[in-house]
């Protein structure tokens, strides 16, 4: 069990190290017009997500409103407030890959896991995450794994691709 | 030296095809062979991938679908020679698929190394630009007008049209956007060019910016296509270097430059306006117009939105003409469209044909049907916003006109076959629930509508009051279609109705009894 004071000291710890990441990325794209999609981009490219403290240090740099920030933060589905899994799984489920049986996969994957979409497996491999389209719709069905496409994902698959991410560090 | 051709192409790649280069790579040198490993971009003919093809004298010869333990054995039948094997397919070019089609768009792609600028050059590109630095702006958007180019994002606005809007404000700066964000399930055109022959998409936006006086474009890039994105930083960084962009495009004295934005897994940033927000660094709501982004774009300033596909066929219209463009198709839908082939299809692919193919044609004839081997049931045409139509309406033209008269929406030339195992209220549900998922929640219909949609489906699927329910579905469809601010919301009812009116049984009705 951790303690209340430990937790706490954990999170500074890691806002001290995120903070470099996050002012790093403010001023390399601070002089861009519209610069905060590429800076929340830079932000979660590094980190794999957006730590709750970015908002207010963005708003900050860019002379936005804290509202103004988060309200894009939480806007696009590919922002995480949270760090995700050593491996992050994205499953279309857009209409091409439903009609070679995406549907199945879904629920066979996530009881494999026994996570829902957004949810990270508790040994912290595997984040799931729902995605409509990868544009692989001839080849469906069609996963993301770790920014890698794959195609023509049958169950057999599927099960191989996720074992090598399990017994992968 | 013998050249190789393996695709780079992420569909390509899902399926092995980087693997596969390895192994070409390992093997030859095992064997003290001497070859050139071109990564090209895909052929399109995605059941082959990964395809592979040897050059020889007599042309390219393909192997397909080439896996990595069948390497050593097409060394040893000799393949590099482009000897018999069982995977060879013969020559490329004969291939029935590819041969019957109409590549203008498409001629380079899968053919060329997508980032060798002289090749692009050696097979007809750069010429559009250098007849449009000989040109007066207007002189370039009347070839464009004449051509018939509509946009091929999906609302088929002609492109002339909206360039000649931008040519005559006022205002400075202009501004190029190149809508990148290819979100409509069942197409990959924008990526296979994007991945497969970038140059012209380039061109065609350094020809729209000389058209109508923007120096700057930006290509708003969907998050989903993280290849795409490294192969347009590499392609852009060439470009600079050969002057395609720059201060100096060409020698012309003329500037024009772009640069690549991320999206961020928001379907409606593929609708103009809202993309526009998005690139101004803001959440992805739509815009109610007027004003046009022609007049207020971009920062409130003038602005051309065309899609990946509009600005690549814009070349080939300055290099040989309107003319060449339009006599292609029939009607008012002139050109060629890209269609893909994707689902439940045997052969899946990109089949670029003039306008006035019917589905039929590409679901056998290019398909060479379902790939479950049951009977087709069902094809939804343009996206998840499209219409899903029966068997009786495969015989349609696939024209702007003709289509949307059958009830259909081409948009942008997705189709994706369901065979009869589908249920169609549950694609129903499902349209509602992505509409739910994706909408900007700027305006009601669309935000509550499509929740109330997938309840209301909810209680017909479960047998509670279904007369009630499906009247209810109907009037909410109606609203939806009516009150909504875009067609996001707009056209979400297109395939909830249509799945209705074609399959009542799979709601529940018996087809006797339509409800309507």
């Amino acid at each position: 069990m951790i303690s209340k004071e430990k937790r706490a000291g954990t999170t500074d710890a890691a806002d001290a190290s995120s903070t470099g990441v996050i002012d790093q990325a403010i001023a390399e794209n601070r002089h861009l017009p519209g610069a905060l999609l590429p800076i929340l981009h830079a932000i979660q490219d590094r980190l794999g997500f957006i730590p709750p403290h970015a908002a207010a240090r963005i708003a900050d740099g860019l002379n936005l409103s804290h509202a103004d920030v988060h309200g894009v933060i939480s806007f696009y589905h590919d922002f995480r407030s949270a760090p995700p899994g050593r491996h992050v799984v994205k499953l279309c489920r857009a209409e091409a890959c439903q009609s070679m049986g995406a549907v199945a996969l879904e629920t066979r994957l996530k009881a494999r896991l026994g996570i829902d979409f957004g949810q990270t497996t508790p040994d912290g491999a595997i984040t799931l995450e729902p995605v409509y389209c990868l544009g692989n719709c001839a080849l469906s069905p069609a996963v993301m794994i770790d920014s890698q496409l794959k195609g023509r994902v049958t169950q057999e698959r599927l099960d191989g691709l996720i074992a090598s991410l399990e017994a992968k560090p | 030296m013998t050249t190789m051709y393996v695709p780079r192409d992420a569909a390509a790649c899902s399926v092995g095809a980087e693997e596969v280069a390895q192994a070409i790579a390992r093997a030859a040198s095992a064997r003290g062979d001497r070859i050139d490993i071109v990564r090209n971009g895909s052929r399109g003919m995605f059941w082959l991938e990964p395809l592979v093809e040897v050059a020889t004298p007599q042309g390219r010869i393909a192997y397909g679908p080439v896996a990595p333990e069948d390497v050593a054995s097409l060394f040893d039948a000799g393949f590099h020679t482009g000897a018999a094997h069982r995977l060879c397919l013969g020559p490329t070019e004969e291939i029935a698929y590819l041969k019957k089609q109409e590549r203008l768009t498409f001629a380079r792609v899968g053919v060329t190394d997508p980032l060798n600028l002289s090749e692009y050059e050696a097979h007809g590109g750069l010429r559009g630009l250098r007849a449009a630095l000989g040109m007066s702006s207007r002189d370039i958007v009347e070839e464009v007008v004449r051509s018939g180019l509509r946009g091929r994002g999906g609302a088929a606005f002609p492109c002339g049209i909206k360039w000649r809007t931008v040519l005559g404000a006022e205002a400075r700066p202009k501004y190029i956007v190149c809508n990148a964000d290819e979100g409509d399930a069942g197409t990959f055109s924008d990526r296979m060019i994007m991945e497969g022959d970038p140059f012209v998409l380039f061109e065609g936006m350094a020809i729209a910016g000389i058209a109508v006086g923007a120096a700057k474009g930006y290509i708003y890039l969907r998050s989903e296509y993280p290849d795409a994105e490294r192969t347009l930083a590499l392609a852009i960084a060439a470009a600079r270097q050969a002057s395609l962009l720059g201060n100096d495009v060409l020698g012309s004295g003329r500037a024009f430059d772009l640069e690549v934005r991320r999206g961020a897994g928001a379907y409606i940033c593929g609708e103009e306006t809202a993309l526009l927000e998005s690139l101004e660094g803001k959440r992805g709501m739509v815009r109610p117009k007027p004003p046009l982004p022609a007049l207020e774009g971009l920062f409130g300033q003038p602005t051309v939105v065309n899609n990946v596909i509009t600005l690549a066929s814009v070349p080939i219209i300055l290099d040989k003409g309107a003319k060449y463009y339009a006599d292609y198709g029939m009607g008012r839908s002139q050109g060629t469209l890209p269609f893909q082939l994707a689902g439940n299809v045997k052969r899946g692919g990109l089949v670029e044909k003039a306008f006035g193919i019917t589905l039929r044609e590409l679901l056998y004839d290019y398909g060479g049907g379902s790939a479950s081997g049951r009977p087709i049931r069902a094809v939804q045409v343009g996206g998840p916003l499209g219409a899903y139509l029966p068997e009786s309406r495969f015989d349609t033209p696939l024209d702007y006109e003709a289509f949307a008269a059958a009830g259909g929406m081409i948009g942008h030339g997705g189709v994706i076959a369901f065979d009869d195992t589908v249920d169609m209220a549950q694609m129903a549900r499902y349209a509602m629930e992505f509409c739910a998922i994706e909408s900007c929640g700027k305006c009601t219909p669309c935000r509550i509508g499509s929740r109330r949609g997938v309840e209301v489906i909810d209680h017909i699927r479960a047998g509670r009051k279904p007369a009630a329910n499906l009247a209810l579905l109907r009037d909410l469809c109606d609203t939806m279609t009516y009150g909504s601010l875009c067609a996001m919301g707009g056209l979400t009812p297109a395939p909830v109705v249509s799945a209705l009116d074609h399959f009542p049984e799979d709601f529940g009705v018996s087809p006797a009894k339509k409800v309507s």
